[in-house]
Order: C-alpha cells, then structure tokens, then sequence
C-alpha cells in the first residue's frame, strides 16, 4: 500500500474512532441507559445529565492521566530501581533507592549539563524578553510595524532541527585557505585576518552560540505577547507623562515597564519551561559535546544510549524539580483567577 | 498616542533604522538557507550565499576545444566554440584571461595570445574562442584557459530534484514528508475533538470536582514530556503498540490536551450565557448545545489550538524518535531524517539546506496564512 494512501486510511480510523465514540455513548446514554421517555422520564434526564459530563470528560481525563500523570509516578518510582535482567531472560525492577542519584551525582557529564542549564535558564529567558520588547515597543510606533513584526515572528514556525541547520550554515567554518561559507566565519577572518574558528566546538562560548538558536526563535513569542500589553496600558498615564516632560526613555522604564511587569514575568516563565526541556537544539548541533551537554540531552543519552533507565528517570525528575515551582505557582493562580 | 503634543521626534528615523536591522537580522538567518537550497554543492562550498545574490567575479579553469574538433581552413587548423558552452558552465561575461596559472588575467578579451605549442588563441568576452595552428594539433584534450569572469546570479532546483524525486533513500525526504504528514494530521485533529468536549464540560457543566479537575489540568501544562517518556514506551511495548503510528499519535494527543482543554475552556468560559441557557430552556441537550451552538462559536480558539498543535507536531523530534521511528528506518519523520543526514552529509549543505528547507516550508505557509490565529492563542494562552 503507497505510504500516503495508508496515512490517510489510518487518519479516517483515528478521527472517525473519536467522532463516533461521542456520538454514540451520548445516544446510548439518551436512548438506552436513561431514556427521557416512560414514567422515569423526569429523573433518567437528570441521571443521565449527572453522567454526561464523565462521558464528555472520559477520553480527556483517560488520555491525560495516562499520558502525563501516571508516568510522572513510574518516573518517580523507575528513578529509584535498578533494571535487572534475570538468569531466565526476564527483566525486573529492583529497589535500589537512591543509587541512580548517587551515580549521577558522581558524573560529570551531569553536572556540567547542570550547570550549562543553568545559564540558558538565565541568558535565554533575559535575552528573548529584552529583544522581545524592544521589538514590540520599537514596530508598535511604525506603519510596517505588522510586517516587521510578523517577520520577526517567523522563526517561531521553524522546528528546532531545522533552526539547527540554518545556525549550522552560519558557524560553518572552512579551512584557513578556503573562502568561508558561514558568515561569522566570514565576518571575523575578513576583520582580523586570523584562521577561522570552529565556533561548535570553543569551549564556554559555544554555549552561547547555541542559544542564540533558541532566542531566535523565542524572541518573536515575547514580541507578540508584550506587544499586546504595552497597546492594553491605559493612554491616560502616558499623556500624563507627556503633558509633564517625560522623555521616551523616561515613559517606557518608569510608566511603560511597571504597568506591563505582571506580563512580563509570564513571558519569562513560559520561555523557561522552553528551556528547561530543550532538547533538539543540542541534539542536532553537537549532541552534548565539547562541553554543551543540557539536562535533556542527558537523559535522552541516558536512556537511549547508556540504556540506563535508572540514571535516565533520576535526571527526568531534576528536570521536574526544576519545573515544580512554575507548576505551583501556576495552579495558585489559575485558583486564585477561578475564586475571584 | 505618541505623536501628540508634538513628540514628533527625531527618534523616528532612529526608530526606522533599528526596525530595519532587527528585521534584517532575524531575517537573515532563513535566507540563507532559502538561498543555499538553489545552488549546487561547488557554488555552496566556493563562496558564501550572500555573495550569489549579485554578480560575482569569479576564476574559473576552462578548456577549449579538443583536438579532433579542429577544422582545416586552407593552411590553417582552426578550433572554435564556447568555453562555457563546451563545459557546461552558466554562461559570465569574461574579465581577462590567460593562458597559465601563474599569468592569470594576462590578456583582455579579444586579445590574442601565442600559446605554448605555438598556437595562437583569441577568447572574447562572451567566451566564445578560436585558436588556430599551422601545423594540425596533437595530444587529446583541449588547452586550458585561465579566466576571470563576472558570473550572474545562478539557481537551480536540481537539489529539489534530488531531495524530493530522486528516491535516493539516503536522501529522499519524500517519504518523511508523507510519514511526517501521518503523524501530524491525526495528532492534530484528536486531541481537538477530544479536548473540545472536556473543555465544555469544564466551561458549562456542573459537577463535584470541577475546580479540582480544572487546577489537574493547569498543572499538566508544565510537565516536562521527558518524563513521559520511558514509561509510556514500556506501556506501548508492554501492550503490544510498540513503536508505530498509533502510539504516536496517543503520545501527541495526550502530550497536546493540556494546552487544547486549557485554551478551549478559557474561550467557551467567556462565550454568552444567554444564548446557553435559552438553548437549555427550549429543551436542547448538552450534546446539542455543544455540537450546535460551541462548537461554531469556538472556531477562532480551535484553529488557534491547531496551529498549535500542528507545527509541534510536524516539528517534533523527540516524541517520534522515541515512540515512532524504529529499526527499520521505514517510518522517519523529517526532523529525524534531517538529524541523520547531519550526520552522514554533514558538509552537503546543498542537500541538508533543501531537505532543511522543504521540512520548514509548510509551517511557513500555516504560518503565514493563519497567523491571526496563532497569535489570538498565544495571547490567551499566555496573558490573563
């Protein structure tokens, strides 16, 4: 069968499955189980609307609990068990508390994804935020704003893997003779005239390099957001701030800034668990070498090179940990929003 | 508002300026891609993209007419042609040439020279050469001429060719496309059906737990799918998915909810009363309500969430690594197909830039055609 013909099939199967389980668990429940007809009329159509809402919520509820709740638990409870491979040939998953913590702790490979972590936790969010608003602020006060800003918007489109090759072709380097085909490269042998540098493999600064890729493609998110919340400030405080003499300067740090901080923090936090689960960008552009590992990276080698589920579980729950503090502040606010 | 009071500044032009540099910037880096995906491997590796956009002034190697091409006219042996016709090569406009390496650029165009065999040669500008003897000319191959020529802007779609038609299957991005195209499709359109309903029953049904169930569902939004990872493959393999079609798209359905339900339930949450509450008083069911009444009504928040959830699944890397692509290689996604010729075509970049480009183009024209969606998401997603 030609692979798109099976696609397609596979597709009217998916889709149509989930289309007729709504429809006919609602036809079973209004026709079978509580029909709105006979002498229970009146109650089997207040049965059947204390049921509706499970049916409407099943799949949903199914798919997320199995998908993202439960595996959250076997994580938590694979992290703390060896996988052993008995005499007969079945595996089983002994209890080894925390030992795959302990090895990790002792590796350095982890530690330096720690710590490289750790710096795109604080350059990328900053950087893509920064030029994020300066973006919104700048197009926001010229006609072609809306191109420029849907320009800048794009990468944002772009997967990770495809930005790591356009970045790819831009730190190319040839050798010293050659005429240099990236243009950093390009750039800095026609400056200084020095050899070019493979600029993947410098140590420290290749990290930066990296995630240049990410707050390419973040800044345009930030830019779209804080756009929106710089239009939403009320006019009133900036004509008062012009009617006093504020400069420009003075009307976007001290009347802009404070009014749209609470956006702001969003925008951060949303690009930090963007960070916090990069994985394609390393991957695909030096795959944790020459010193640019990252925690997703790791637990990716973790499980699927080393095959050390242990080790791999452990370093899924840092990433976890790292993002447990978003999650509740998040859940205090979506309560916080429902009560008020 | 901020041309009143006559702030009408200087900084507008300061203002232009920089739009135009952050543009350029963000621009420049997809351009060249854009750009190296239509020119040949030699071109790619000779000069940098940005320089393929004017004329360049280039030295190229060309030999003239073989021997056994020549002509006897009366005393005289003649060879004439084209040196770019001859090779193959795009045709330039020739600068100056020589006739060895170390003498390049001695003659200009219509000039004659007086080669080593005592042939004389005349190349003119457009390349076109006669090189005429006294005695016949001997050995196989034609003499080499050194030019420096402007070469026009040259692109060629043959690396397209080669990525989507040749069928090389170290290359071909073909069958990722349509792999990809499964993956995506379905991966979209469930969760939305499924989130759809769960996110009316949050909005506009009452039942115990609802707050509960809401704050359950704000919470999944953070968590990283890593974790998901290894113990939803050994549930596929332990329940006989292994790795497949299918197990991706539950992977993406339940990796993609969160987000759906969330995004769904804050829009319906702020459709009308009234327009519900009269369907439910003129006897509708909740089946009803929501097919009829929601679910138009909710257009602008499904669309958002499906340009969502399309361009992460059609640029997802991870999840169809883990739960799709197995040994035999037959289900590779793009991403993944273009993460394997990184590895072994590394410095192709006529090939990686095309299969880079081909993977990047359709969400670019998602993007660009429903972008008024994609932001209308963000923004509810995001600022509250």
């Amino acid at each position: 069968m030609h692979p798109a013909f099976a696609g397609l099939v596979t597709i009217v199967i998916g889709v149509g499955g989930c289309l007729a389980y709504f429809w006919l668990s609602n036809q079973f429940l209004d026709k079978v189980l509580f029909p709105a007809r006979g002498p229970n009329a009146g109650r089997n159509i207040n049965r059947a609307n204390q049921i509706r809402p499970w049916l409407f919520l099943f799949p949903a509820l199914f798919a997320l609990s199995l998908y993202l709740a439960y595996p959250v638990i076997e994580t938590i409870r694979l992290s703390l068990t060896e996988r052993v491979t008995q005499s007969d040939g079945s595996t089983i998953y002994q209890f080894v508390g925390l030992a795959n913590y302990a090895q990790m702790a002792d590796d350095p490979k982890f530690w330096e994804a720690m710590f490289n972590n750790m710096m795109w936790l604080i350059v990328v969010p900053a950087l893509s935020t920064a030029f994020g608003l300066l973006a919104a602020q700048l197009t926001d006060r010229i006609k072609w704003g809306n191109i420029a800003k849907s320009l800048i918007f794009m990468p944002m489109a772009i997967s990770f893997v495809g930005a790591a090759v356009i970045w790819k072709l831009i730190y190319d380097a040839r050798p010293p003779d050659a005429s240099q085909i990236g243009v950093v490269n390009a750039i800095y042998v026609g400056l200084t005239g020095n050899d070019p540098v493979q600029l993947l493999t410098v140590p420290f600064w290749n990290n930066f390099f990296l995630m240049i890729v990410l707050v390419w493609i973040q800044t345009g998110f930030a830019m779209v957001i804080l756009s929106a919340a710089l239009r939403g400030i009320p006019e009133e405080t900036i004509e008062a701030a012009i009617v006093d003499g504020a400069n420009p300067f003075q009307i976007f740090f001290k009347i802009k800034m404070p009014q749209i901080m609470g956006t702001i923090v969003v925008v951060w936090t949303t690009i930090t668990l963007v960070v916090l689960k990069v994985f394609d960008i390393v991957f695909a552009m030096t795959n944790g070498q020459w010193g640019t590992q990252v925690l997703a990276n790791y637990m990716y080698n973790q499980l699927f090179v080393t095959r050390d589920w242990g080790v791999g579980s452990a370093s899924a729950m840092i990433i976890m940990l790292l993002v447990t503090p978003i999650l509740i502040w998040n859940v205090r606010n979506a309560r916080a929003e429902m009560r008020g | 508002m901020d041309n009143i009071a006559g702030s009408k500044s200087s900084l507008t032009w300061a203002v232009h300026i920089s739009v135009v540099f952050l543009v350029a910037a963000w621009l420049f880096p997809t351009l060249g891609l854009f750009v190296s995906s239509f020119r040949t491997a030699d071109q790619i590796a000779s000069s940098g993209w940005w320089s393929s956009l004017t004329s360049s002034e280039q030295n190229l190697t060309l030999r003239a007419g073989a021997p056994d091409t020549a002509v006897q006219e009366g005393d005289l042996f003649v060879i004439e042609g084209n040196l770019f016709a001859l090779e193959g090569v795009p045709e330039a406009t020739v600068a100056n040439w020589g006739i060895s390496a170390r003498e390049l650029g001695a003659f200009e165009p219509g000039d004659t020279a007086e080669m080593r065999n005592g042939s004389l040669m005349t190349v003119e500008a457009n390349g076109d050469f006669r090189q005429t003897s006294e005695t016949a000319f001997e050995g196989r191959r034609g003499d080499r001429i050194f030019l420096t020529a402007a070469v026009p802007p040259d692109f060629t779609l043959a690396n397209y060719e080669q990525v989507l038609l040749s069928g090389d299957s170290t290359d071909s991005m073909a069958k990722a496309f349509f792999n990809t195209l499964t993956v995506t499709i379905p991966a979209t359109i469930i969760p939305i059906v499924i989130a759809a309903f769960a996110a009316y029953a949050l909005a506009w049904m009452d039942f115990p737990g609802r707050a509960l169930l809401i704050a359950f569902v704000v919470g999944l939004l953070v968590v990283p799918l890593q974790l998901a990872l290894i113990p939803l493959l050994k549930l596929h393999l332990g329940i006989g998915i292994g790795k497949g079609y299918l197990g991706t798209w539950l992977a993406h359905t339940g990796f993609g909810l969160p987000l759906a339900i969330y995004l769904l339930r804050n829009y319906m949450v702020g459709l009308p009363r009234d327009i519900i509450e009269n369907a439910r008083v003129d006897g509708a069911t909740d089946f009803q309500i929501f097919t009829k009444i929601i679910l138009p009504l909710s257009f602008p928040a499904l669309a958002s969430f499906a340009i969502f959830q399309f361009l992460w699944t059609w640029n997802d890397l991870l999840v169809a690594k883990v739960f799709l692509i197995d040994a035999t290689g037959q289900t590779t996604v793009m991403t993944n197909q273009i993460v394997e010729l990184l590895g072994t075509r590394g410095g192709n970049w006529e090939i990686l830039a095309t299969a880079a480009f081909v993977s990047i183009s359709v969400p670019l024209v998602v993007f660009f055609a429903m972008q008024k969606y994609l932001v209308r998401g963000l923004l509810a997603g995001s600022v509250k």
